[in-house]
């Protein structure tokens, strides 16, 4: 619980209106997790600002959930320095997770109880009297667009009903840090969609988001600013647009032969464009301007069946720099 | 930062795990229904046995070595079982939330630490238990089977064996792995019903097998609540408390250290 001794400091890192050199709310340097022999995460270095949407993208085991899971004061790091609202979450977890919104990536619903019991008990657990955490409640279950099932158990909803009820219940205690472990992992369009207008206005709002993901257009609609996470250390840096300028171009041409057809094309592809890619079922060419490509492509005979230009996207800035795509 | 600190290295649980009992009480204003079961089963137990063969008995030697009816001496034993019974049919539900449910996970999310949540289950199933107690010491005192007016303290008694034996099967179910592995805690109570001075004085063991029997903590919930209901209370009666609140404590240790492997990796 938070004593009167570390409320100081902590109410200092959260930054408000005063802080004239922004503090980060989180800071990490050399941060490690082992599981035994397996190192999780090895060696990273980030710093998350007040009132940022800052994001993890990698493929599934990249480290992600390992590190949000040592910010969120739940597991304690093997080494490296973490600082976490101005405090270390391996010395003073509960003031930090006091502070803390957390949306795992498994649902971590109370399956025993109903929506509102869910975030009604959640508020005592932050110590908020029953008539403050029925109030937020009311609000919360309006906001994720639940209210009509507050009396319902947790079980027969669905997956995207359970992934807002648990955005609801990571907002009960009114944190100043949000951490949000594959948000919309699982969900259809139509709820991720929901989910993620819901997260956009909590930034409007200026709460600080970490979100881990491994959907690129998640991350380009919902981060300021982001690393790029594989084999557990981070290859890259920057925002959206940034790091797509930096590791991208600005469109792809996506060539998709007919079957057998690709694995004949052994340099009639060379100099087409910045560089050319090959996936198991098509050939991507990077180039500023992909119709320039396409003609030339053309002109050289070649008979693609399908022949799309898009623009660059955090997949290719991925697969550029792991030479993998993001998901298998 | 002393406090939290404090609460990070002592797993015995801090005042918020009060909250694990406010959440159980959502789930049993559902079930409550289920009480009846841990009410029903001593009674049973008491008609078939305590009355049923107690008239073929008639009377054995009571703590102090006089004779009393059978139903007066298997009666406290039944009530200490029921509570042992009670605790641990409790820890079969925080199997569930511990393996498969994911509860434990979404508490410690929050201010929440393992040792709040050990000692708050803990304590939720001495509540059950000692509520199970209460119904039947009521139809003990009824049925006439408590001779002695520190009878009533027969209650906190079965509350205490109620702490021990959920802290034990607290620490139990953290080794569990599958529902079936749950038959092991019916291996161990099942004997320690029959063979801890429930039905017969322990005086009936040859040495070193009565010696054995003395460590069993429900031969000291048994001796405890008897020396309750009878009225008959010694020095020994100290001996069971301590040994009673001093496994409950260590239980709720284990329990926490061994949630805290599981949980916070």
């Amino acid at each position: 619980m938070p004593g009167p001794e570390s409320a100081t400091p902590l109410q200092a890192a959260s930054g408000g209106v005063s802080g004239a050199a922004r503090e980060p709310l989180i800071r990490a340097r050399g941060l490690t997790k082992k599981f035994g022999t397996f190192v999780a995460v090895d060696a990273i270095d980030f710093d998350v600002a007040p009132g940022e949407a800052f994001g993890f993208l990698g493929p599934n085991g990249a480290g992600k959930t390992s590190t949000m899971r040592m910010i969120g004061a739940v597991s304690p790091r093997s080494g490296g320095d973490l600082s976490v609202l101005g405090t270390d979450p391996d010395k003073n977890g509960a003031s930090i997770r006091a502070r803390l919104g957390v949306v795992p990536q498994l649902d971590t619903l109370d399956t025993e109880l109903t929506v509102l019991e869910n975030l009604l008990i959640y508020g005592r657990y932050f110590d908020l009297s029953y008539a403050e955490a029925r109030s937020r409640a009311m609000e919360l279950l309006e906001f994720v667009q639940l209210n009509d099932r507050a009396s319902s158990l947790v079980e027969p909803l669905s997956g995207g009903m359970k992934r807002r009820l648990t955005i609801a219940r990571s907002l009960i205690n009114e944190p100043d840090l949000l951490l949000l472990d594959e948000p919309t992992t699982g969900l259809d369009p139509q709820a991720r969609h929901l989910v993620w207008d819901r997260l956009y206005r909590l930034k409007q709002r200026g709460t600080t988001l970490v979100l881990t993901t491994h959907y690129m257009d998640e991350a380009e609609q919902l981060c300021d600013r982001l690393v790029v996470m594989d084999k557990a250390k981070i290859v890259a840096e920057g925002s959206p647009r940034s790091l797509i300028e930096q590791y991208s171009t600005k469109e792809v041409l996506e060539l998709r032969f007919p079957v057998g057809v690709q694995e004949t094309l052994d340099g009639q592809l060379d100099g087409l464009g910045e560089r050319v890619e090959k996936l198991p079922d098509r050939v991507l060419i990077y180039a500023a301007d992909g119709e320039d490509v396409a003609a030339a492509a053309h002109e050289r005979g070649l008979r693609p069946e399908t022949s799309l230009v898009r623009r660059s996207s955090l997949e290719d800035v991925f697969l550029r720099l792991t030479g993998r795509s993001l998901i298998e | 930062m002393t406090g939290s600190a404090v609460t990070h290295v002592l797993p015995f649980g801090s005042r918020h795990s009060v909250h694990i009992l406010e959440r159980n009480r959502f789930i049993f204003r559902r079930g409550w229904m289920v009480i009846f079961s841990g009410f029903f089963e001593p009674l049973f137990y008491l008609l078939g046995i305590g009355f049923g063969l107690g008239s073929l008995i008639g009377t054995v030697a009571g703590p102090d070595g006089s004779q009393i009816p059978y139903a007066v001496f298997v009666a406290p034993a039944l009530l200490a079982t029921a509570s042992m019974n009670g605790a641990v049919y409790d820890s079969t539900n925080m199997f569930f939330r511990l393996r498969y449910e994911k509860a434990y996970d979404g508490m410690l999310a929050t201010p929440l630490n393992v040792g709040d949540i050990a000692l708050g289950e803990v304590v939720w199933a001495l509540g059950r238990g000692a509520l199970y107690g209460l119904g039947f010491l009521a139809v003990m005192f009824a049925m006439g089977l408590v001779p002695s007016g520190m009878g009533i303290f027969a209650l906190p008694a079965s509350m205490l064996i109620g702490f021990a034996t959920a802290a034990a099967g607290l620490v139990a179910v953290t080794f569990m792995r599958s529902w079936q592995d749950l038959d092991l805690l019916f291996v161990v109570t099942l004997p320690l019903f029959l063979f801890s001075g429930t039905f017969f004085p322990i005086t009936t063991y040859p040495e070193p097998l009565r010696t054995i029997v003395e460590f069993s903590p429900l031969y000291r919930g048994v001796d405890l609540v008897r020396a309750m209901t009878t009225g008959v209370i010694g020095f020994t009666q100290l001996i069971d408390v301590l040994y009673l609140f001093a496994m409950g404590l260590l239980f709720v240790f284990i329990a926490s250290r061994r949630m805290g492997k599981m949980l916070l990796k």
